[in-house]
């Protein structure tokens, strides 16, 4: 089951979250270049601090800071979440 | 006044036939304006001509090149392109030699750069292709009249007197006699008459259009507070900005402080858009000195407004001619891709090294104007604009004074002048370290890795000095 969270608007990023048996993070990002591992690093933390050890996630990055980055990943988890319940 | 003593230009018909009556292959060089923007037909119809011929080693000097030219990709996937010199270029043009270069170079001048290498043969052309909305059988021609209307030839003036050969390419051809004619009859050699110059409707950009977002709302007011602050808005005072739609906000605030001080400005110059005619309109400000035409609302003022004059690029800003336009602005509003430590503006690359415009009349009107302004949001999608060096320098820091953003204000160092004047001033006023730092604070520090290996280009001053390198991605 997927589970999305925010756009592809520019200074926005979408998030896709799906089940798996290991932690798999991918990042498409129109400033990979520039950001691509404090991207890695904010997606990283944000699944430490809920305890999350084996999610797939989609990162499509259009330009985020790394709050919109952290709050679209938080949203995508909450809405799994209710999904699953 | 009539056409007494003017000498009738012979008048053909197709292209093909022009060149049955001349060689080919000794006309290499070749020129066109870009008054038409993205809605030119002209550019297409004559380079189609040389790729059927497969005449090799051109040199083109459009003044600008837009994504409907796709004749110039064809041209130079085909190998028959060596150099081309231009003032702007966007679109798949651009992307295709930002990736792989031309076998020659790629030459960024300025519109008055242009002007000037015209005039003191430094461009050689050896013809040049005129697209004329309403033309003569004697050869005079403007440009805001015709069914495909554009408004100010200014760009390609130089090129009809100095060209070896000069062909005036019309739709709309009459025997009547033109008053103050834009293109002067006497320096044109032939004139092709052909079914379509193009579209008149592609001159209008989607950039032209006041900003509603809130962040360009900001900056916009940041900036009248500024000039207004800095004393520059008063009685006389003369103004350029650009088309972008933050620089339009600017400009409309100008025009509310304006009507509540009651302050008439002398003229506005450049490239002028239907709020600058209807500031015109309102009394607002003398004149406009008109070297483009942004949307078909300016393009009608200039056949009903008297003070709506339009001027060749050389009157607007060669820094040769003594009339020049642009000497007596005391501001300019302009955009930035980027701008550094230095105050080195650059709007010829994005910061991925994809060619996305270029001078136009930055550098000129940077250098000339007593107080030039740079606006711009301090962030664009999580790059910060300010960069310790800019990927491509197209205007010098030396001739940036104010960098406006919505968070804060930068003023050049070498302006003690303005820093004196602003010394108790509420804006927010910060060295460009300070706003870089704080940009920094919002995205963290990029990882910057450009590619410098192959130079494919160069950035020419209107002084003719070589300002910066443009490299391969």
């Amino acid at each position: 089951m997927k589970t999305t969270a925010g756009s592809l608007e520019s200074s926005d990023c979408l998030i896709t979250i799906s089940d798996s048996d290991a932690l798999d993070i991918k990042i498409e990002s129109v400033v990979f270049k520039q950001f691509g591992d404090d991207i890695l690093e904010v997606i990283t933390n944000t699944l430490k601090e809920h305890k999350i050890d084996k999610l797939k996630v989609l990162c499509q990055d259009k330009g985020a800071l790394d709050y919109t980055i952290k709050s679209r990943l938080e949203t995508a988890i909450l809405r799994r979440g209710e999904n699953n319940e | 006044m009539s056409n007494l003593n003017k000498r009738k230009i012979k008048v053909i018909k197709s292209i093909d036939e022009l060149f049955k009556l001349i060689d080919i292959n000794d006309f290499t060089n070749i020129s066109f304006h870009h008054h038409l923007r993205n809605g030119d037909g002209v550019i297409n119809y004559v380079l189609d001509k040389y790729l059927r011929e497969g005449v090799n080693n051109l040199n083109l000097f459009p003044s600008s090149i837009f994504p409907s030219y796709t004749k110039i990709l064809e041209l130079i996937k085909n190998e028959q392109v060596n150099n081309i010199t231009t003032n702007y270029l966007n679109g798949p043009v651009a992307e295709y030699i930002s990736n792989n270069g031309l076998p020659g170079m790629l030459t960024m001048q300025t519109h008055g750069g242009r002007a000037r290498a015209t005039i003191e043969g430094i461009n050689e052309i050896d013809i040049t292709f005129i697209a004329a909305p309403y033309a003569n059988i004697y050869g005079d021609a403007i440009g805001y009249l015709g069914k495909n209307r554009c408004g100010s030839l200014g760009y390609i003036i130089p090129d009809s007197k100095h060209a070896k050969l000069k062909v005036l390419v019309t739709d709309n051809l009459v025997k009547d006699y033109l008053e103050n004619p834009e293109i002067n009859g006497e320096n044109i050699d032939y004139i092709l008459e052909v079914d379509s110059i193009g579209d008149k409707s592609g001159i209008v950009s989607g950039t032209t259009q006041i900003t509603t977002n809130p962040i360009g709302v900001k900056i916009a007011k940041n900036t009248s507070r500024l000039l207004f602050e800095l004393g520059l808005i008063k009685p006389g005072f003369s103004f350029q900005s650009g088309a972008g739609g933050v620089s339009l906000r600017a400009t409309k605030d100008l025009k509310d402080i304006m009507i509540k001080e009651n302050i008439k400005a002398s003229f506005f110059s450049g490239g002028i858009t239907k709020y600058h005619v209807e500031m015109l309109e309102m009394g607002l400000v003398e004149k406009l000195y008109d070297v483009q035409c942004f949307d078909l609302e300016a393009v009608d003022s200039l056949s009903k407004n008297i003070n709506h004059i339009p001027i060749s690029a050389s009157d607007y800003a060669n820094p040769n001619n003594p009339n020049q336009v642009i000497k007596d602005l005391d501001m300019v509003i302009l955009g930035a891709t980027e701008i550094d430590y230095n105050f080195n503006v650059n709007v010829t690359t994005d910061s991925h090294q994809t060619l996305i415009g270029g001078s136009g009349g930055h550098s000129d009107t940077a250098t000339e104007s007593k107080v030039s302004v740079i606006v711009s949001p301090l962030i664009k999608g999580r790059i910060p604009v300010i960069k310790e060096r800019v990927t491509t320098i197209t205007t010098l820091g030396k001739n940036i004074d104010c960098f406006v953003t919505e968070r804060g204000i930068a003023i050049n160092p070498l302006r003690t002048d303005l820093l004196e004047l602003l010394k108790d001033s509420k804006l927010k006023i910060y060295t460009i370290k300070e706003l870089s730092e704080i940009a920094h604070k919002y995205t963290k520090v990029p990882k910057e890795s450009l590619k410098r290996d192959k130079i494919i280009g160069e950035v020419v001053d209107r002084t003719f000095e070589v300002i910066d390198n443009i490299y391969q991605k």
